[in-house]
């Protein structure tokens, strides 16, 4: 069995399917076989009717592209046939809790989606004059007003694409900063070794080494190694908080202390704000920059891996060099200032072409204006409420990883219980998959072993989270009486079984590519 | 509030599951001068009718790109998406899902990410394509910092005829990162300048096009130059419908071809969201970003599909990755593939040549008006036009008369000296009487 580096297995076992039951021709009741487009002979085909032009390209000659562009296409019934059947094939929130730690996988309302679809937000160009677009401007003001407020923050860039975009833009304005104060000897930046790797990750992409402070015994940073690892080489420090444990960082105002202290910037992550929006505000702690992650805190669809929206909400220290462009108010109403001039003079450069993600900042706005600032209270409220309910309900079972004191939006276990049952965090958690649950982040936070972090959100009725809690608590005690092949096999149950993903990197086969023709392979 | 399902009774039953005495016992490690008292200064709840209220009046305040004549392009694009489209994304399936990290939960979203990759490496002519990045402006920075891993070189040629926002995003991220640009100085049709400005310290050369002048141009001979020189070519792509009449990056020799992909299946969205296309040759696979969807077998040999090459990623590498992306812009992905799918090459190359077709019209119709001189030679859908008045004023003199002109120059680069400068774009969406009625007002604007 090959491991990844974080010590995952990546190459299944080969087990038999479950009960033994095959169709004849590949399909699964409702679950049909179905192949790639490039398999449908649709060569020919197309599901558009477009107008014949009247013209030739003749007048671009060579640059007329005449080689087959190896695309197939399909008629119209064929193609809602193709990608319905391949989403019967995903798991989604709107089936079940989708309990991914760190991701806040909440519901995401459809009024968000109608309002983002209106003529005037949708069928917008990012460059048509500003005169005609006033309405966009100011849902953007708007926003920018919410997210200031709701974190205590003067100032807000919104257009990062999403979260480590966001960290990329709050690392850049800190880098910015100092060297407008001519400090050019900050090389480093400190992450704690529980950090999301995009944290380490944008760090090093601009050019700074990482140095890792150290976590003590209850799940927080070690404030001694800080202290020890602080010094006028250290840019900033990069911590998420509440925590990847899914812990609230009780010292968070010594930490912004100390780091101030020295000279350097606190970046905060905030893919966890959802645990706290609406009752604490980042500002107040001392924070410089933080990015909100719209498709999290603000619920906007996670659609399959985006897109996202990583708005960063700075301090009045860093608030002069956010990037082009920048919202300002004008005598005649809201300028979309473009250019590094005037109010945006210091800005630090430009994250992406345009403007950011209106449609995400559409759904985003819906959201907060439907909750109101009552109901986002009651957001973080009930996101905690439901993981330490999860968090009291398995812990006779499972061994919470910080059993003391409650935990915020998320529960993490490590793997200690499942000590001598031959049973992994691997199997434990692809087998959540024939229950019926999408399975919690497995491995991370990296500080504990086999680790199983659990993210209900506040969208889950108690109804559900008592039917996942059943679950987990008959697989916990099946592994328990011995049941390993229940484990080692799964998931015996979804469209496939383990896949193995040592094969998928080993040959890598990234795209479809014709078959050779038989005679030529026959020669 | 409709989106909260615990009940007041639900909430008590849970706090004595869990032995709190009330909620806030559970904030107990947020230092107490941290806790709010109340709710933050700001508006309650909402009901749905209200919001839309709300957002429909902001909405109205708005130009909608569908109720004028409408010319503006300079890398956004307005193109007719089938009606199937945007149902399909909307499938709670793909819609409410995550990345796949779990694959045998996630067969929808990773076959659509392999036909994706398969469509973009087609398109591009290229060998693999990654699942997606933002946009093409963040993927040309993307392929800027890979190309300086790839060469251990620090210096990236930037032709005049690359995007200006292109430019500045691409300048960001370098200049973060140590790696200096040269960029050249704007030009409607000088590709071939970036040879000269080749040297030993050249990671690559990035060119576009068309370019942002609308000029297309065979970049064969400058790839042959920066090849030879051991840099890598970067070939960029505002216009993914250019790929329906134009020779591919592919073909004319690129080494890592970068796109904006959104005039396939995606809105205009007033800049985003979009979806950065990213494609090179295989031997460069190891060093790309972003995600990789690869074909692989299950237990019982079924084939499936997988994230993979996932030792580039920041959750594994952490600050060794290639990139720090992590969230992409899957759903834009997905609608791009299924638009794909609906065209298919036999539509693709239509629609290419109808945009073509339009904007030739266009560039008649406009030629002659007086006070209108034609600047770009060759072009797939956009050009531009030299006026005889500063076109940021022209613009908002036709905006005002209900006619969306197109994007002044100086909106993109005010310092170029190009003040007189108006992008004009036409796509299939544009008809002959849009274009008669460009055509009457400008000569009206500009008499």
């Amino acid at each position: 069995m090959s491991m990844n580096s974080v010590g995952r297995p990546t190459t299944p076992q080969a087990e038999t399917a479950a009960g033994g039951f095959a169709s004849l021709t590949g399909g699964r009741g409702l679950l049909q076989d179905e192949g790639l487009i490039f398999e449908m002979d649709g060569w020919s085909k197309t599901g558009v009717d477009i107008p014949e032009a009247s013209i030739s390209a003749d007048e671009l000659g060579d640059l007329v592209r005449s080689n087959p562009i190896g695309l197939p296409g399909l008629s119209e019934p064929e193609t809602l046939r193709h990608y319905v059947r391949l989403s019967q094939k995903n798991h989604a929130i709107d089936l079940a809790l989708y309990p991914l730690g760190s991701c806040t996988m909440k519901h995401n309302p459809r009024l968000n989606e109608k309002m983002a679809r209106l003529a005037g937000f949708a069928d917008i160009h990012p460059l048509q004059p500003q005169s005609t677009v006033p309405g966009a401007l100011e849902l953007m003001d708007r926003l920018a007003h919410w997210l200031k407020t709701l974190t205590g923050m003067p100032a807000v860039a919104l257009t990062p694409k999403a979260g480590a975009n966001g960290e990329l833009c709050g690392i850049l304005a800190i880098q910015a900063a100092h060297k407008a104060r001519g400090d050019t000897a900050r090389k480093v930046v400190l992450v704690p070794t529980s950090a999301h790797g995009t944290n380490p990750a944008t760090a090093a992409f601009v050019g700074y080494s990482v140095r890792e402070i150290a976590q003590t015994d209850d799940g927080r940073v070690d404030l001694a190694d800080l202290e020890a690892k602080l010094g006028p080489d250290v840019a900033a420090i990069m911590v998420t908080n509440p925590n990847t444990c899914g812990l609230f960082e009780r010292d968070i105002v010594e930490i912004a202390r100390l780091t101030h202290a020295a000279g350097a910037y606190f970046y905060c992550d905030g893919a966890n704000f959802n645990a706290i929006v609406g009752r604490v505000r980042p500002g107040d702690l001392g924070v410089d920059a933080m990015h909100i992650n719209l498709h999290k805190t603000f619920s906007t669809p996670h659609g399959g891996g985006g897109p996202g929206a990583g708005p960063v909400v700075l301090s009045e220290a860093l608030a002069p060099y956010a990037p082009t462009p920048w919202l300002t108010h004008g005598p005649d109403g809201l300028i979309l200032q473009e250019e590094a001039i005037e109010e945006a003079a210091g800005a630090f450069g430009r994250m992406s072409a345009f403007h950011g993600q209106m449609g995400m900042y559409v759904r985003a706005y819906a959201y907060m204006r439907s909750h109101g600032s009552d109901g986002l209270k009651q957001v973080a409220e009930d996101a905690v409420l439901n993981a330490n309910y999860i968090k009291a309900r398995l812990c006779d079972l499972m061994s919470p990883a910080f059993p003391d004191g409650p935990c915020m939006h998320e529960a993490l276990f490590d793997d200690a219980w499942l000590e001598g049952t031959g049973v992994t965090t691997l199997d434990f958690a692809k087998a959540m998959i024939d229950e019926g649950f999408h399975p919690m982040t497995m491995y991370f936070p990296l500080v504990v072993h086999g680790a199983m972090l659990i993210e209900p959100t506040e969208t889950e009725s108690k109804q559900e989270l008592d039917r996942f809690v059943t679950a987990l608590r008959a697989l916990a005690q099946a592994a328990k009486t011995g049941d390993a092949d229940r484990f080692k096999g799964a998931p015996h149950l979804a469209p496939l079984r383990r896949l193995d993903e040592t094969l998928a990197a080993r040959k890598p086969k990234l795209r479809w590519k014709p078959e050779a023709p038989a005679t030529l392979a026959a020669e | 509030m409709r989106y909260l399902p615990l009940t007041p009774d639900d909430r008590r039953q849970m706090l004595g599951a869990i032995g709190a005495g009330s909620v806030d016992e559970l904030f107990v490690d947020v230092p107490k001068s941290a806790v709010l008292d109340g709710p933050v200064d700001l508006p309650g709840f909402a009901g749905e009718l209200e919001v839309e209220r709300e957002l429909g009046a902001l909405a109205a305040r708005n130009v909608a790109a569908g109720s004028v004549p409408f010319f503006c392009g300079a890398g956004a694009y307005r193109h007719h998406v089938p009606a199937s489209v945007d149902h399909i994304i909307q499938r709670s399936e793909f819609l409410t899902s995550y990345t796949p990290y779990q694959p045998e939960i996630a067969q929808g979203t990773l076959q659509v990410l392999f036909e994706f990759q398969t469509q973009v490496a087609a398109l591009t002519g290229m060998d693999v394509a990654n699942a997606s990045l933002y946009d093409g402006s963040t993927a040309a920075g993307e392929a800027v910092m890979m190309a300086s891993r790839v060469t251990r070189r620090s210096k990236a040629i930037l032709s005049g005829g690359l995007h200006p926002h292109y430019v500045q995003t691409v300048e960001t991220l370098a200049h973060a990162a140590g790696v200096a640009t040269e960029r050249l100085k704007a030009a409607v049709d000088a590709e071939d300048a970036v040879i000269a400005a080749i040297d030993a310290d050249t990671a690559c050369v990035v060119v576009q096009t068309p370019n942002v002048f609308g000029t297309a141009t065979d970049v064969t001979r400058i790839a042959a130059a920066a090849q030879a020189a051991g840099a890598l070519m970067i070939v960029v792509t505002t216009e993914a419908i250019s790929f329906g009449l134009l020779k591919s990056p592919g073909e004319m020799g690129a080494d890592i071809a970068v796109a904006e992909g959104q005039s396939i299946g995606n809105a205009l969205n007033f800049g985003g969201p979009y979806v950065g296309l990213f494609a090179c040759r295989e031997k460069l696979v190891r060093q790309a970003p972003g995600r990789l969807c690869g074909e692989t077998v299950d237990a019982d040999g079924r084939r499936g599909f997988v994230l993979t090459l996932s030792t580039r990623e920041q959750h594994i590498r952490r600050d060794k990755a290639t990139s720090n992306i992590c969230t992409n812009s899957g759903l834009c992905a997905l609608a791009f593939t299924i638009h794909m799918s609906l065209l298919g090459e036999v539509g693709l190359r239509k629609l290419a040549l109808l945009n073509h077709q339009q904007a030739l019209k266009t560039k008649i119709a406009l030629s002659g008006v007086k006070g209108v001189e034609v600047l770009t030679p060759r072009f797939f859908n956009e050009f531009a036009v030299k006026l005889s008045k500063p076109a940021a004023e022209v613009v908002e003199a036709l905006a005002r008369r209900g006619v969306l002109a197109g994007v002044p120059y100086s909106r993109l680069d005010p310092h170029a000296g190009l003040d007189d400068v108006l992008l004009v774009c036409a796509t299939e969406t544009v008809t002959d009487g849009d274009i008669e009625t460009f055509k009457t007002q400008l000569a009206e604007v500009l008499a």
